[in-house]
C-alpha cells in the first residue's frame, strides 16, 4: 500500500516543482525512402512520417490526461537527411527540409530533427550539399532542426567541417536576423553524437536504430532543487544520495510514460534520456540546483565541482530506474533556457570560459549562447574546435549551439520566448585564431581512440 | 513490463484524489458528492492535519464512471475553488511506478 507521504510527494513534484516529461520523440528510419528521383523520395518521406507519427500527438495528449503528468513536447527524429538524399542526384537539398517541415506540420509536432550529416572523418557529396544548404533550410522552414557531427574519439576532429560550420552558423544568423537569429537555435554542432537523443535541436534517428522507436526525455530540475534544499548543510555523501533518489523517481515517470506510449503506438520502446532539462520558468533551473548546493551564484568557483556531483548522481539514480538509459543523460546547461544561468551571465559570474569548463562534466556543451554579431566565423569555428576537443579527449558528447546575434553587442539580448527563452549577449575573446582554424584537414584521433 | 504491472497490480481504473487546504466544514461531503455524481466509487479515505492544513487522500474506482480523468480533474478543481482548497486526481499507476520497483 502506498503511504500518505509518498502520495503527497508525487503530487508536490508535479504541482509545485515543475516535474514534467520533457519530450516523447518518435524516431523514424527513412533509409528505405532513398532513391534516384528526388520527388519520389520526398513523397515517400512525407508518407512514411505521416503514417507512423499520425497518432503521436493524440496518444501523448491522452497519456498526459490519464496520468496527470504534463508531456511538454511531442517530436520526431529521422535518419540523417544527408544519407537519405544522397542518391537523389537532381533537385535542391532544401526541398528535403521543406518536406520534413510539411510532414511535421501535418502530424502536429513542433520540431522534427534530422536535417543532419555525420562528417567526423570526411565528407561525401551529399554531406557537402546538405551542410551548404543549412542556412537556407533553417530560414525557410519553421519546424526543422539540423545537426552536424564533426568529431569522434575514434576519428578525431574534421577541422574542415569545423571551419565550414563556423561559416554556416554566421550565414544562418544573417538569414534569420529578423528573428534574432532563430535559425541558430535550431542548429547544433556535435562531437561524439549519440544516435538516440530525444532532445532537440540535436535529435536524429541513428543508423543503428530500428525502423521506428519511442524515446523519452525526462526533466525535473525543480524537483531536484527542492530535494537539495531539504539537505542544506549536510555532507556530500548525503547530498549525492538525495539527488540519486530523486533522479530515480523522476526516471521512473519517464519509463512509465515511454512504455505506455510505445505500447499504444505499437512501436518498440527505445530509451529514457535522464537529462535535467531546464526551462525559463522560475524554479525550473539547473543553475539554481547548483546554487542550492551552496554556490552563491552559478559560475563562481566551485561550480564545476557542484555540476560534476549533480551529473553523476543523476546518472546513478537514473540507471537504476530504467534498464534502457541513453541519449545524453546528464544536466543541460543552456544559457537562454535557464533563468538561473541568465541571471548569472547578467551578473558577470558566468562567462564563456566557465561555461566551457562546465561542459567537461555535464551532458552537452555550449548551448544557446548568444555572442556579438560581429564575431568572425573563425572565432566561432575555434570555439567549436575547443568543445570538440573536450568531447574527443574525454570520450563524451559535446556540442555547440551558438547565436552570433546580428547587429547586437555585449549586454544586448536575443529574445525567442517559449522554451528557447532569452539570452544576454556575452563576450568572446577579441584575439584571432584564424590561422589555426584555416589550416584544414583533420586533427588525428587521440590515443584513447585506440581501445580495441 | 508495464503490461505485467497492469495485470498484477492495477485493480480496475483507480485514481488517487488529494485535497490540501485549510480545514473547514463540508470538504469531505463536497468531494464525495462530486465523485458520486460522476459514478465514482470511493474505496478508501485517509486524512491528517499537517500544521493547520487538512491533507486528505482518497482512493477511488473510476471503472464505472462515464467521464474521463481530465473531466473529473476539472470538476474537482472547480469544487476546490468553491471550498477554498486544492483538489486533484491522478491515476494510481503514477504513484505505484514512482515508488515501487
Amino acid at each position: 500500500m502506498l503511504t500518505l507521504q509518498e502520495i503527497m510527494e508525487t503530487i508536490k513534484m508535479v504541482q509545485e516543482e515543475n516535474l514534467d516529461i520533457r519530450t516523447i520523440t518518435m524516431g523514424i528510419s527513412l533509409r528505405d525512402c532513398a532513391g534516384p528521383d528526388s520527388r519520389q523520395t520526398r513523397t515517400k518521406i512525407y508518407d512514411k512520417i505521416t503514417r507512423l507519427a499520425g497518432q503521436l500527438v493524440k496518444t501523448g495528449e491522452q497519456i498526459e490526461r490519464e496520468y496527470g503528468l504534463p508531456i511538454v513536447n511531442k517530436r520526431i527524429s529521422v535518419t540523417p537527411m544527408a544519407l537519405v538524399a544522397e542518391s537523389s542526384v537532381k533537385g535542391d537539398m532544401v526541398d528535403f527540409a521543406r518536406t520534413m517541415d510539411d510532414a511535421a506540420a501535418a502530424v502536429g509536432v513542433n520540431f522534427i530533427g534530422g536535417y543532419s550529416a555525420l562528417v567526423h572523418k570526411g565528407f561525401t557529396g551529399a554531406d557537402h550539399r546538405l551542410i551548404d544548404s543549412i542556412p537556407e533550410a533553417l530560414d525557410v522552414t519553421t519546424r526543422v532542426c539540423s545537426s552536424v557531427n564533426v568529431a569522434t574519439t575514434h576519428a578525431g576532429i574534421n577541422m574542415d567541417a569545423v571551419y565550414r560550420m563556423g561559416q554556416v552558423i554566421k550565414k544562418t544568423a544573417e538569414l534569420t536576423a529578423d528573428r534574432d537569429g532563430l535559425g541558430c537555435a535550431k542548429l547544433v554542432v556535435f562531437a561524439n553524437v549519440p544516435e538516440d537523443n530525444p532532445f532537440m535541436a540535436g535529435a536524429f534517428h541513428g543508423i543503428g536504430e530500428p525502423e521506428c522507436v519511442i524515446n523519452v526525455g525526462v526533466s525535473g530540475p525543480g524537483v531536484v532543487k527542492k530535494a537539495v534544499e531539504t539537505v542544506k548543510g549536510a555532507d556530500f555523501g548525503v547530498l549525492a544520495e538525495t539527488i540519486k533518489k530523486t533522479a530515480f523517481k523522476i526516471t521512473r515517470m519517464g519509463e512509465l510514460v515511454g512504455r505506455t506510449a510505445a505500447e499504444r503506438l505499437g512501436v518498440p520502446f527505445g530509451i529514457v534520456d535522464i537529462s535535467l532539462a531546464p526551462t525559463p520558468a522560475i524554479g525550473d533551473s539547473v543553475a539554481e540546483i547548483l546554487e542550492a548546493m551552496g554556490i552563491e551564484i552559478c559560475g563562481t568557483h566551485g561550480t564545476t565541482a557542484a555540476l560534476a556531483l549533480l551529473n553523476d548522481a543523476v546518472k546513478k539514480g537514473g540507471a537504476m530506474a530504467s534498464s534502457y538509459v541513453g541519449g545524453l543523460s546528464g544536466a543541460f546547461i543552456p544559457l537562454s533556457e535557464d533563468a538561473g544561468m541568465i541571471r548569472a551571465a547578467e551578473a558577470g559570474a558566468l562567462t564563456l570560459e566557465k561555461l566551457e569548463a562546465m561542459t567537461c562534466v555535464c551532458s552537452v556543451g555550449l548551448d544557446m549562447i548568444a555572442v556579438p554579431g560581429d564575431t568572425p566565423a573563425e572565432t566561432i569555428a575555434a570555439i567549436i574546435a575547443d568543445e570538440a576537443a573536450i568531447g574527443m579527449i574525454n570520450k563524451k558528447t559535446t556540442a555547440v549551439r551558438m547565436i552570433p546575434a546580428v547587429g547586437k553587442k555585449v549586454g544586448d539580448y536575443v529574445e525567442y520566448g517559449g522554451l528557447l527563452g532569452s539570452a544576454p549577449v556575452i563576450p568572446v575573446k577579441p584575439f584571432s585564431p584564424a590561422d589555426f582554424v584555416r589550416r584544414g584537414g583533420r586533427i588525428p584521433a587521440p590515443i584513447q581512440g585506440l581501445t580495441n | 513490463m508495464l503490461a505485467e504491472l497492469k495485470k498484477t497490480e492495477s485493480k480496475g481504473n483507480r485514481v488517487i484524489v488529494t485535497v490540501v487546504g485549510p480545514d473547514c466544514v463540508g470538504i469531505i461531503a463536497g468531494v464525495a458528492q462530486v465523485l458520486a455524481s460522476n459514478g465514482i466509487n470511493i474505496l478508501d479515505i485517509s486524512q491528517t492535519i499537517l500544521q493547520e492544513f487538512l491533507v486528505m487522500v482518497m482512493v477511488a474506482d473510476m471503472s464505472g464512471s462515464p467521464v474521463d480523468l481530465s473531466t473529473l480533474k476539472e470538476r474537482l478543481a472547480a469544487k476546490g475553488l468553491e471550498l477554498g482548497v486544492r483538489i486533484d486526481a491522478q491515476h494510481e499507476d503514477v504513484f505505484k511506478f514512482m515508488h515501487r520497483i
